[in-house]
Formats: structure tokens, C-alpha cells, sequence
């Protein structure tokens, strides 16, 4: 979480220059770079890496935190929007909608713009943090989160509401009813929102910095190795990001269809 | 099922005073005066898009109104009011709108949104169910239920909590025939058991005739009659009434 002044450029640590001897960067075909970096992802992630597992663990975190909050923040802001006619709700669906489509590079660039030194949150010192990619991915995953679950709200037939609301429940209470009903498509929203992040290079890399052992996370280390020509190394973080994606959202899969038949 | 009720005596459970349901700018109901009395089964009859439903949510807390409602004896104002009224009736709509959980687990929601645990959330939930005859299906899900067994657990639900006024707006609409007369007259023997208010919402005669006590009939927004079936079907006040209690479905 520690702020650095600049982003640290300098060669990776990673993978040992007997694996850049063997070839990673020289010889060999795309077919050669594929199969060695699956053959060393699998190495890394097994072998027990400290450093592939510090960039996972990190990865994993930033788009972790960054989900939890815009679940705590878009869930309710989803509920509002469907629920209530106001002034200007088209304005803020059509805001959340878009909000859903802003490319990751744009987002980062925003935050960038806020967080540095001279800018608007220049004082708070988040810039190349970890705490400032989270506010950028939540930048990016709460309209998601918040769009779906407007989408799944509004799909629900309007008398569930009144049947709710007649059996005597509060707002808590029907915010939670409600929750319990459209819980198969948040799921969805979920994974959306998780896929969205974990996978993303632009907000990342321009917030965060990509600065080794601080704020470097899977998609920034693979853009870094490619930058390098390393594409061996560059395959074996993207089997890993892979890997750490597939798990989540299998684990997310199994319980959303375990709601459907309910 | 008859819980501790504030005393009305033998005055109304909800009176209604100049009740104006808008839409927009259009009226949609405009009653000068609509009470709900104790232990009767009040029925609503009139065709569709009368503003019988409108009205039903109007007496039951669920719309926003201009004039006087009053429940058990106090007036219905603000949020906390509306509340209130909410919590001391139920209702069941054409549409059984179950939670995606067990018919217990149904049974109990409307209990549980109570505050009601333990021992008692049991007992009153499995006697809710056996008075709707659905304690076979406890463990069942809502996706394996016929339509028919879907609407009596929502009237279970509604009944375990003890309303005092049960509002059903066309509770039979979408069952079939054989279904709706076995529900019908389960529903007319547990209101004479409970001595219970009803507010029964229906465009169907056959259901008004049978079930009601008192039948008001509505069309656009408007009371046009009031008495019992027997009354509103041999001396109906207008043509519009004549022609419905008549020829109606």
C-alpha cells in the first residue's frame, strides 16, 4: 500500500535469467512461447513462487475489495433506481448504463487526474497505491453492479413488491426479499463485475503504476513482459489470471445455479 | 388464528373518507365513504378497470391517497401509520408471488417479517397450513406446485399472521374451475371458523354471490351500490349494476 513517486520500470524478478537463457526471448516459435509458458505457469503456481503468488494474491485482492464495495454501494443504488420514480431517473439509468461501457483506460485516467499531487485528492497520496487501483476498479465494477441488478429488479413482476410490502416489511426487510429473489441474475452480475476487473490493464496500470512488489497485479506483470519481449514469462502470469479466474467464477457458478433450483 | 386485536367493538376496522386514488391525472378511485367491518365478508365487485384493486391497496397502506383513512379507530397518516396497517392485515393477489423458498418457509415469511420466533413461529405456521390443507406440501418447493396449491399457500401465509382484515384481490382468477371451487369453499369455511373481516376484490358474480356478507359494486372509480348480493341483484340502482348482476360472467 506504500506510495512511490514513480513508477518502477526496472526488469522483472520473476523468472530467473536461466529461463531468458533457455529462450524466451530469442529462440523458438509461438507454438514454443505457448507450451513453455503453460509448462511454467504451472511451474510457478506449483513450485510455490513467492513472487507469482504475492502478484495473484495482490490481484486477487485489489479486484476482490474493489468487487465488495461496489456490491455494498451498487446493490442498494440499483434497488433505489428501480423502485422509485424521481426527477431525472432515465438521467441516472443512462448514466449507470454507460457506466457499464467506459473503457478501463478512461477510468484510470480519471482517477489518475484526481489523484496526482496536484490534482483534487493530490494530499490523500494515493496515486501508485493499492488503495487507489481499489477506488479505479470500483470506478469500473459499480455500474455493473448496479445495472444488472436495476436490470433483475425491473424484471421481477411489480406485485412482488406489494406482496412484500402487504406481509408487512419495512425497507430493510424488502431490500433483503427482494435480494433473496433476484440473487440467480446478481450472481451474474457478480461474475460480470469480477471479470471485468481482475482482467483489466488500463485503470491498473495507470493508478497503481505497475511498480514491482507494491502495485504490480497479473495484467500489468503480463503487459510488462511483453513490453520485454519475454512472451514465455508474459504466458505463464496469463495462465495463472486464467486459472485464478476460471476458480472464482466456477465457485460463483456452482452457488448461483444451486439458487435457480430453488 | 384470532390474535390479541385492539377492541373496535362493532365499529368498522377501516373507515375511508372522500378517498381519491390518482393516477396521473386521472381519478382513479373517488369514494366519499368505504368502511371494512369486523367479522364480514365485504365484496368489491365491478369489471374490469373499475379501480377495484386501486381501492384494495388504498385500504390496505400500499398507495399513496388523498382523504381520511382510519384503522382501528386511529387515523393513517404518516409512513409509520401506514406501517402499522400493514402489519395488522394481509393480502393475497391473483398472482401468489411466493418466495423462492418452501411452502414452510413461505408460511413463515409473513410471521417472521413479524418478529415472530421459536415455538410460536411453528405452531401458528402449522396450523396455518393445516387449515389450507397444504401440510403435505411443507417441504415442497415453489417450483413443484400447481397454481392452486401456489394460491393456498398464499393465503396461508396472509392467515398466520392473524389479520385483522384479509384483502384478496381476485385471489381464483387464474385457476381453473375444479380448483376454484375447492378453494372457495375451504375459504368460506375458515372465515366462518375465524369470524374474520375479508375485503374480497372480484369481477366475477358467481364468487360475490357466494362469498359475500356485503357486496359494493364499483365502476370507474365510483361506488354505484351497496347491500347485500340478494339486494344489489333484485333491485340494482343503476343499468350499468343491472346489466353486470344479470349477465356477468
Amino acid at each position: 500500500m506504500g506510495a512511490a513517486e514513480v513508477p518502477n520500470s526496472a526488469a522483472p524478478t520473476v523468472f530467473s535469467a536461466e529461463r531468458d537463457d533457455a529462450g524466451s526471448r530469442r529462440g523458438g516459435s509461438e507454438l514454443d512461447y505457448i507450451i513453455r509458458g503453460i509448462v511454467e505457469a504451472f511451474r510457478l503456481l506449483f513450485g510455490g513462487d513467492a513472487t507469482t503468488y504475492e502478484i495473484a494474491l495482490r490481484s486477487l485482492r485489489v479486484a476482490g475489495s474493489a468487487l465488495a464495495i461496489s456490491l455494498v454501494l451498487g446493490v442498494p443504488l440499483g434497488m433505489v433506481v428501480a423502485l422509485n420514480q424521481f426527477p431525472l431517473r432515465r438521467l441516472v439509468v443512462a448514466s449507470v448504463n454507460t457506466g457499464m461501457g467506459v473503457p478501463p483506460v478512461v477510468v484510470g485516467l480519471v482517477v489518475a487526474l484526481f489523484l496526482w499531487r496536484s490534482g483534487p485528492f493530490g494530499s490523500l497520496h494515493l496515486m501508485y497505491t493499492v488503495t487507489g487501483m481499489v477506488i479505479a476498479q470500483v470506478l469500473i465494477a459499480l455500474p455493473i453492479i448496479a445495472g444488472l441488478s436495476l436490470a433483475a429488479l425491473q424484471q421481477l413482476d411489480a406485485g412482488f413488491r406489494l406482496q412484500i410490502l402487504s406481509l408487512g416489511a419495512g425497507r430493510f426487510r424488502l431490500f433483503l426479499l427482494l435480494l433473496r429473489e433476484i440473487r440467480v441474475p446478481l450472481m451474474a452480475a457478480v461474475m460480470a463485475a469480477f471479470g471485468g476487473i481482475i482482467s483489466e490493464v488500463g485503470a491498473v496500470n495507470m493508478v497503481g503504476g505497475n511498480i514491482i512488489g507494491e502495485t504490480q497485479v497479473l495484467t500489468t506483470g503480463i503487459m510488462q513482459y511483453v513490453g520485454m519481449g519475454e512472451f514465455a514469462n508474459a504466458m505463464a502470469l496469463g495462465v495463472v489470471l486464467i486459472i485464478l479466474s476460471f476458480s472464482t467464477n466456477y465457485a460463483m457458478t456452482v452457488i448461483q445455479q444451486r439458487g435457480r433450483h430453488e | 388464528m384470532r390474535g390479541e386485536s385492539p377492541d373496535t367493538g362493532d365499529g368498522p376496522i377501516i373507515v375511508a373518507t372522500d378517498l381519491v386514488v390518482r393516477k396521473g391525472d386521472r381519478v382513479v378511485v373517488d369514494v366519499p365513504r368505504f368502511a371494512v367491518m369486523p367479522g364480514e365478508v365485504h365484496v368489491v365487485l365491478g369489471p374490469n378497470g373499475a379501480g377495484k384493486s386501486t381501492l384494495l391497496r388504498a385500504l390496505n397502506g400500499l398507495e399513496r391517497v388523498a382523504g381520511t383513512l382510519e384503522f382501528e379507530g386511529r387515523l393513517v397518516r404518516s409512513n409509520k401509520d401506514r406501517l402499522r396497517l400493514r402489519r395488522r392485515t394481509a393480502a393475497v393477489f391473483q398472482q401468489p408471488y411466493l418466495l423462492s423458498t418452501t411452502v414452510r418457509g413461505n408460511v413463515e415469511s409473513g410471521l417472521r417479517v413479524h418478529g415472530v420466533r421459536g415455538d410460536e413461529l411453528r405452531t401458528r405456521t402449522q396450523r396455518a397450513m393445516d387449515l389450507l390443507a397444504i401440510s403435505h406440501l411443507a417441504d415442497r418447493r415453489r417450483s413443484g406446485l400447481s397454481g392452486g396449491e401456489a394460491q393456498r399457500v398464499s393465503v396461508a401465509r396472509a392467515l398466520a399472521t392473524d389479520p385483522a382484515v384479509l384483502f384478496l384481490d381476485e385471489p381464483m382468477a387464474s385457476l381453473d374451475p375444479p380448483t376454484r371451487r375447492a378453494l372457495a369453499a375451504d375459504l368460506q369455511r375458515i372465515f366462518a371458523q375465524l369470524a374474520m373481516a375479508v375485503l374480497w376484490v372480484t369481477h366475477d358474480t358467481s364468487e360475490a354471490r357466494a362469498m359475500a356478507d356485503r357486496v359494493t359494486f364499483l365502476e370507474q372509480g365510483r361506488v354505484l351500490q351497496q347491500g347485500t348480493y340478494a339486494e344489489v341483484a333484485a333491485r340494482p340502482a343503476t343499468p350499468v349494476v343491472a346489466d353486470y348482476v344479470h349477465e356477468g360472467p
